[in-house]
């Protein structure tokens, strides 16, 4: 597969392209980039407030940092969670959103997907330096763990990239990919123990001990990529050798049929558009 | 004309046309296939090469594949059979300025849509000048792109593209753009390119410039090439042909709208027509062809001593020429009820394009208008003969008697056909 030579070849279109994502967006705007900020401080606010405090869904504190702070602990996984929700929703429209470029001018498709990638990742970026600083507030101490940190993201955004390809394809063939998704990544947001801890689903998994309601939950690789977020920053610990390699195996996955399917069917998107 | 710059073989190319375009995955679901569609072959089995260096036409009529064999060339479209090779770097001008964001400023966007078509930052900024200069934007590169006017636009859009220094640069109908001084300098752009044998691929409809500026053409209609060669004989051939497809039917006599009139109304043009010498009334001619202009007019009393004249524009609003009875000595009798006066045109001196006439009916002196009508019938002039290199009017002049006063009294003067096609900027070379 040529798809090496041209991502050498294509480092500055990227560039480009993913610029053109992170600058268009807050254009225009008082606050500019500072919104990527507010957004996600909102809306950890807005659930801190109903699942912390309202609900109390409480998780156990981190061991062996000993940290306990509802928001903090729901940062670990609902900021990666955004990162994923947002490669997947801005890959899936990238090509849509770029027909007028793509049936005008030949450049390598699958840019587009991977830019916005990019995009998200500059905000998931900033988010993260962020968090860092607020788990050191409250008493981590990540630092020791921040390689790993950075290959979890790594593996996060492969992970995510191979579903948006599929799913930007398959955008241009069926309009409503877009739509049916959207349902389907809010089950799979309250799917993931995000707002809540997993030990509220193992204590049902022990009254109804004929489902493998366990098994089934820890299928998702979104729960694992959570594990390992908390792991690092919260409980600032090594993660579980099982819980690494499903998150780089759902990776690999990932990314294998994203580009088989992206290639298979990527000749006729200038005309289906 | 050793090596091809482009070799296009075998390439069909087929589009899908829905019957009903599903594109819900609910009503694939439910059929169990996705959709129900004909195939339509927009390109049938068409191969050519275009030598390096050389300009190459692709003509046709609306419909015929051109642009679809130009997205293929240009590896936009993948053909279905056959392939496209290419030789060196290639740039599009397909639409210019697609690409750009709106909220970027002109700055951004050159940088953007530069790498879009393959150039690297560095060169980028090698050549930023040169783009912002040809687009003659300087004061406004910074400005966010949507403020632009839509000349800017398309003119930074050019820059870009024709500054990438491509070795075959494809064009689809974009000459088109700007005011008439950056027209000149896309013209120069286009003959520099020539000049360092770079290979262009031009599709138009402009089949007066693609006769001249195109050394080589191929001829599509219905996706089938039916003609390639030396870009003069297949343009002549194809405007034999829509001239002879165009001419079939015999317009209607069109009765002047009430709106259109002005004047005292004692008499009226109900309509103008143009007739062939057999008496065919149409609204195509060639240069070089006779033809009889008649004007249709109803009284409502009767007036001694009218006169008639005619009027013509070209299509810029220029002024071409007007006749009147009276500056002819031509005093038509009173006229009264309705009837017909004709002016017969021997030998239509008109180059190719499209006119406007304009009537009226005055009294003998000319101080009193009975009416008036501004266009009141439109008509096109195809190549014909004398073919002259352009403008609006033939002379049906002659080359001739060459005189090389200081030497050499043995050399002939050029024939008719070697002056025109000197004139017409052709580089045979």
């Amino acid at each position: 597969m040529s798809m090496t030579s041209e991502l050498m070849d294509s480092r500055e279109l990227l560039y480009n392209l993913t610029m053109r994502e992170v600058r268009g967006k807050y254009k225009r705007s008082v606050l500019g980039q500072t919104w990527s900020l507010i957004n996600p401080i909102a809306t950890l606010a807005i659930y801190t407030a109903v699942f912390g405090i309202v609900l109390r869904a409480l998780p156990p504190a981190g061991d062996p940092s000993g940290v306990n702070v509802f928001a903090v602990w729901l940062a670990c996984a609902l900021l990666p969670w955004n990162f994923f929700n947002n490669t997947v929703v801005g890959g899936m429209g990238s090509l849509l959103g770029n027909g007028n470029l793509i049936q005008k001018v030949y450049f390598p498709r699958w840019t587009l997907v991977v830019a916005s990638m990019l995009a998200s990742l500059v905000t998931f970026g900033f988010e993260l330096l962020v968090l860092l600083v607020a788990c050191v507030l409250f008493g981590s101490m990540p630092w020791i763990w921040i390689p790993g940190i950075l290959l979890t993201v790594v593996f996060l955004g492969l992970f995510g990239l191979g579903i948006a390809m599929m799913l930007s394809v398959a955008n241009v063939y069926f309009r409503d990919t877009a739509q049916f998704i959207g349902i389907f990544l809010q089950i799979w947001f309250y799917a993931t123990p995000i707002l809540y801890p997993i030990t509220l689903i193992s204590a049902r998994a022990n009254t109804h001990p004929d489902i493998p309601l366990m098994f089934l939950y820890r299928l998702n690789p979104m729960e694992r990529f959570s594990v390992l977020f908390r792991n690092f920053f919260y409980d600032n610990r090594m993660p579980e050798l099982s819980d690494i390699a499903f998150c780089v195996g759902a990776a690999a996955v990932s990314m294998a049929l994203g580009i088989w399917v992206f290639t298979k069917f990527q000749a006729r998107i200038a005309e289906e558009l | 004309m050793s090596e091809a710059a482009v070799v296009v073989d075998g390439v069909s190319k087929r589009f899908r046309l829905y019957r009903e375009r599903n594109q819900s995955l609910k009503a694939a679901l439910m059929r169990g296939k996705r959709a129900s569609f004909d195939e339509f072959w927009a390109l049938k089995d068409v191969s050519f090469e275009i030598p390096v260096g050389s300009t190459f036409g692709l003509i046709g009529e609306n419909g015929s594949g051109k642009s679809t064999m130009l997205k293929c060339i240009a590896q936009i479209l993948q053909p279905d059979t056959g392939s496209v090779r290419t030789r060196g770097r290639l740039a599009a001008l397909l639409e210019l300025g697609s690409g750009f964001h709106p909220e970027l400023s002109g700055r951004e966007n050159v940088f953007l849509n530069g790498s879009i078509l393959g150039l690297s930052r560095k060169e980028l900024a090698r050549r930023f000048d040169d783009i912002v200069d040809f687009a003659g934007i300087e004061e406004f590169i910074d400005q966010p792109v949507k403020n632009y006017s839509s000349g800017m636009y398309v003119r930074l859009g050019f820059a870009i593209a024709i500054n990438v220094d491509p070795e075959i640069l494809l064009v689809d109908e974009v000459l088109a753009v700007g005011d008439a001084a950056f027209q000149e300098k896309c013209m120069d752009k286009f003959a520099d390119f020539r000049r360092q044998g770079k290979t262009v691929v031009i599709v138009s409809h402009a089949m007066g410039s693609m006769r001249s500026m195109c050394d080589q053409a191929v001829w599509l209609e219905h996706g089938t090439m039916i003609g390639s060669g030396k870009a003069n004989e297949v343009v002549d051939g194809y405007v034999d042909k829509s001239h002879a497809s165009r001419a079939e039917a015999e317009p209607e006599l069109i009765t002047i709208a009430e709106a259109g009139h002005q004047g005292t109304a004692e008499a009226r043009i109900t309509a103008v027509e143009l007739l062939t010498d057999a008496g065919r009334r149409q609204t195509r001619f060639r240069t070089g062809e006779g033809l009889t202009i008649r004007l249709h007019y109803a009284c409502t009393e009767s007036i001694e001593r009218p006169a008639f004249g005619f009027a013509l524009e070209n299509s810029d609003g220029v002024y071409v020429w007007a006749h009147n009875t009276i500056d002819a000595g031509y005093h038509p009798g009173p006229i009264s009820g309705s009837g017909t006066v004709d002016l017969v045109v021997p030998a239509l001196p008109l180059q190719p394009g499209s006119f406007e006439l304009t009537a009226s009916i005055v009294n003998d002196t000319g101080t009193h208008i009975y009416d008036f009508v501004r266009d009141c019938v439109r008509f096109h002039v195809d190549f014909g003969t004398p073919r002259e290199s352009g403008g609006i009017v033939t002379f049906g002049g002659r080359w001739a008697n060459l005189r090389n006063t200081t030497a050499d009294t043995t050399r002939t003067a050029p024939t008719l056909e070697e002056g025109l096609s000197v004139t017409a900027g052709r580089d045979d070379a």
